[in-house]
């Protein structure tokens, strides 16, 4: 049977099929769809699969890691980014090993389509020593979780899951088969293994040392590995290595008259990229992301081999592959036809009309500059970044996830004031938690403004960890009660809100300031659910 | 064979829905299909995009090359100026011809339909207001499909008309009746 799936889909139902027994993650673009499709899956309802999300990364990481300890097959999801939440538990989940099959899957996003950075989580995998996949298509992902789940078991090693946004978000059909039982509970029993005090940490970090061989041996042998000789010898003499995606728009442009290596597991396929080389004048490295293999590749075959691709401006440095630009770095001309139209304006994203953090923005933008150029408001990552634009230009950062509360204490001790803090309710709760403590724990004189609409809302309005529980999570970690004010956002209430900024900043210690009210869109939604239930 | 078409509008004005009823009908009449879709940050009131694939052939890429597609299918002006240089020579635009401004710079309308009507193959009506005759405003992109039928050509009207009364099923009767009327009434427009 066929079914279209987006990348995404197909690695969850890849998983399912392969006898999951629970996805941990916390959503961010491009991973979310994995997660939200196991949610709404009838076997995965049956089989009570834990889909719930989590609060953050290294609480999925370690939530997941767990669930291996006990035997069964886990996933763990993220967008790249989150691989640095959770790389603690990531990098160490290598060296205790695991039990039951454990994937963990980073979606990167060159481009930055929708993301602060273009990290490639490639790095992640040969920084902890444990196999890499990289799906070229929405096919071999379903298929490939399968296998990865296999030769986590095999080697007792967790997997790293590398895809890009293109992959993630893109629909095919895919042919898929029926699923397989769940692992049964079988909790690890040797505890050496898993206690890494040094003395056990010393002798798991040899033991996966010694697995190496093993790890390069899957790859080398692996059926998403494969070298694609010409039958008569190509025109053209570079040989090229196509990693991931890469593959196909190698095939788009040059068909079958190039020799190629695809590459989709790793460490790299050494014996083939000496194969390749040997039958080529030069290679050409084709890979999304940053150029991870290219280094490698270089490092393999020498100085003397000429190597091209990202770093020597073969492909573009930066940014996502596209048809067009490895079309050009073959040396395939373009049928473009028109010219960009110079009548023609951006439109960046925006907040919804309606949005509470409109009406927060309208306030706190109008209390800032009562301060002349004093004062300083840290952002965070979410819809309310948006109020880093026009109109409301109203905040100074954006880093990562929690960084708005913590640097606005480290401004704050070096003087700076008004010091104000913004952060949405799931980006407090995934990070902004610690930050707090220390703040608290230091009387910064910070002002916070947790703008809660209920809901993750950037990520497409999933649960939100911590909603109905912000003022006492506020009080418990020490901020004074009489400190920790809520209000509701809207346009009739802006003077209000303006009051309640300027009070706080004036009291100097940590407040926070709570504006609640419900994102429109999971407003509708919920609406929407409620006139169908009712028909029903 | 194989068509490539650009799907393109601001966040929230339906294009997925579009690309859900070509890709029905692509599956059912045996096409290989790749659809790469923009979910995340654009999706607020920015421009989005879907890149579409309809072959009889092996479909490689996700995204189409510039100066290969067929099609650019359009809910707004601007939008389909913004993909011409993936138009192919003899390449169609089928557009509302209604502007959405939710940017202080946005351009003069006459300079924006200036531009289109330079292009080979345009056409572009007010969406809206047919859908609003026809069945309700709601239906304006299944107008748009209507219109851009001739176009996709490597699936007949007939088949994306099936698709389009598949797609609305689950919502009832009434909803797939008035998107058939839309479909419809795009089809006769540009007929
Ligand atoms: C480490 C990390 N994980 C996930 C994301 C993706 N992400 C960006 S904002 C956001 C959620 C924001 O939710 P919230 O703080 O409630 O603000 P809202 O968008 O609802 O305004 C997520 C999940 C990220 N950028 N970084």
């Amino acid at each position: 049977m066929k079914r279209l799936l987006l990348g995404d889909e197909a690695i969850a139902l890849g998983a399912l099929h392969a006898g999951l027994s629970g996805v941990y993650a916390y959503p961010g673009t491009p991973s979310t769809e994995i997660t939200e499709f196991i949610q709404g899956d009838k076997l995965a309802r049956e089989r009570n699969v834990h889909s719930r999300w989590c609060t953050n990364e290294k609480t999925a990481m370690e939530a997941a890691l767990g669930m291996s300890y006990a035997g069964k097959r886990a996933l763990v999801c993220m967008k790249h980014v989150g691989m640095n939440v959770c790389a603690d538990a990531f990098v160490n989940s290598a060296i205790t090993g695991c039990n039951g099959g454990l994937i963990v899957l980073a979606a990167d996003d060159p481009s930055m389509h929708s993301s602060q950075n273009e990290q490639d989580s490639r790095f992640y995998g040969k920084f902890a020593m444990i196999p890499v996949f990289e799906p070229s298509n929405q096919q071999e992902a379903y298929d490939m979780v399968e296998e990865a789940f296999a030769l986590s078991e095999r080697l007792k090693e967790p997997v790293l899951m590398r895809v890009v946004t293109r992959l993630a978000h893109s629909r095919a059909a895919v042919e898929i088969h029926d699923a397989k039982a769940e692992n049964e509970l079988s909790p690890e029993t040797d505890r050496t293994h898993w206690v890494l005090l040094p003395g056990n940490a010393k002798r798991q970090y040899a033991a996966l040392i010694e697995k190496q061989p093993v790890i390069a041996e899957a790859a080398a042998d692996s059926e998403f590995n494969r070298l694609e000789l010409c039958e008569d010898e190509p025109e053209n003499k570079t040989g090229v290595i196509c990693c991931g995606i890469g593959y196909n728009y190698v095939k788009e442009a040059v068909g079958n008259t190039m020799n190629v290596l695809k590459v989709s597991q790793y460490p790299l396929p050494e014996k083939d990229i000496v194969a390749l080389a040997a039958v080529s004048e030069n290679l050409l490295v084709v890979e999304d992301g940053q150029p991870v293999v290219e280094e490698l590749v270089r490092g393999m075959l020498g100085a003397g081999y000429p190597v091209y691709g990202r770093l020597t401006g073969a492909l573009p440095r930066a940014g996502e592959l596209n048809p067009d630009n490895v079309a050009k770095a073959l040396g395939v001309e373009s049928n473009k036809v028109y010219d960009p139209s110079p009548v023609l304006a951006g439109r960046p994203p925006q907040f919804c009309q309606g949005c509470g953090h409109r009406d927060v923005y309208n306030a706190l933008r109008e209390v800032v500059a009562e301060f002349g150029d004093k004062a300083r408001v840290f952002g965070d990552i979410g819809c309310y970044t948006l109020g880093a634009l026009p109109p409301f230009t109203a905040i100074d950062s954006c880093v990562d996830m929690g960084a708005s509360i913590t640097m606005a204490k480290g401004a704050a001790d070096a003087g700076v004031h008004p010091s104000i803090a913004i952060i949405g309710d799931s980006t407090f709760t995934h990070s902004g938690m610690t930050g707090l403590l220390d703040a608290v724990n230091d009387h910064s004189n910070i002002v916070v403004v947790i703008s809660d609409n209920l809901t993750t809302g950037m990520t497409g309005g999933q649960d939100s960890a911590g909603t109905s529980k912000y003022e006492a999570i506020c009080v418990a970690l020490g901020v004074d009660p009489a400190h920790v004010r809520v209000i509701v956002p809207q346009p009739t209430k802006v003077e209000q809100i303006k009051e309640m900024i300027r009070e706080e900043i004036a009291y100097p210690d940590v407040s926070v300031i709570i504006p609640r009210r419900e994102c429109i869109q999971t407003l509708a939604r919920h609406a929407r659910q409620k006139a169908a239930a009712r028909k029903q | 064979m194989k068509k490539d078409i650009i799907l393109c509008g601001v966040g929230g004005q339906g294009i997925l829905s579009i690309a859900t009823i070509i890709g029905e009908a692509a599956t059912a009449a045996g096409l290989n299909l790749k659809q790469a879709e923009v979910h995340g940050m654009s999706q607020r009131g920015g421009d989005v995009q879907s890149n579409l694939r309809l072959s009889t052939d092996v479909i490689y890429s996700d995204l189409i090359p510039m100066g290969e597609a067929d099609v650019i299918i359009s809910m707004e002006p601007m939008e389909a100026l913004r993909y011409l240089p993936y138009l192919s020579k003899e390449g169609a635009v089928v557009t509302s011809s209604q502007s959405f401004v939710n940017i202080p710079n946005y351009p003069e309308v006459s300079a924006i339909d200036a531009e289109l009507d330079k292009l080979p193959k345009v056409a572009k009506l007010d969406i809206e207001q047919i859908a609003k005759e026809v069945a309700t405003v709601r239906s304006a992109n299944v107008v748009l499909l209507g219109m851009a039928a001739p176009y996709i050509g490597i699936l007949s009207t007939d088949e994306l008309r099936g698709a389009v009364a598949r797609v609305f099923e689950r919502k009832g009767e009434a909803v797939v009746e008035a998107n058939l009327k839309a479909f419809d009434a795009g089809v006769a427009a540009v007929g």
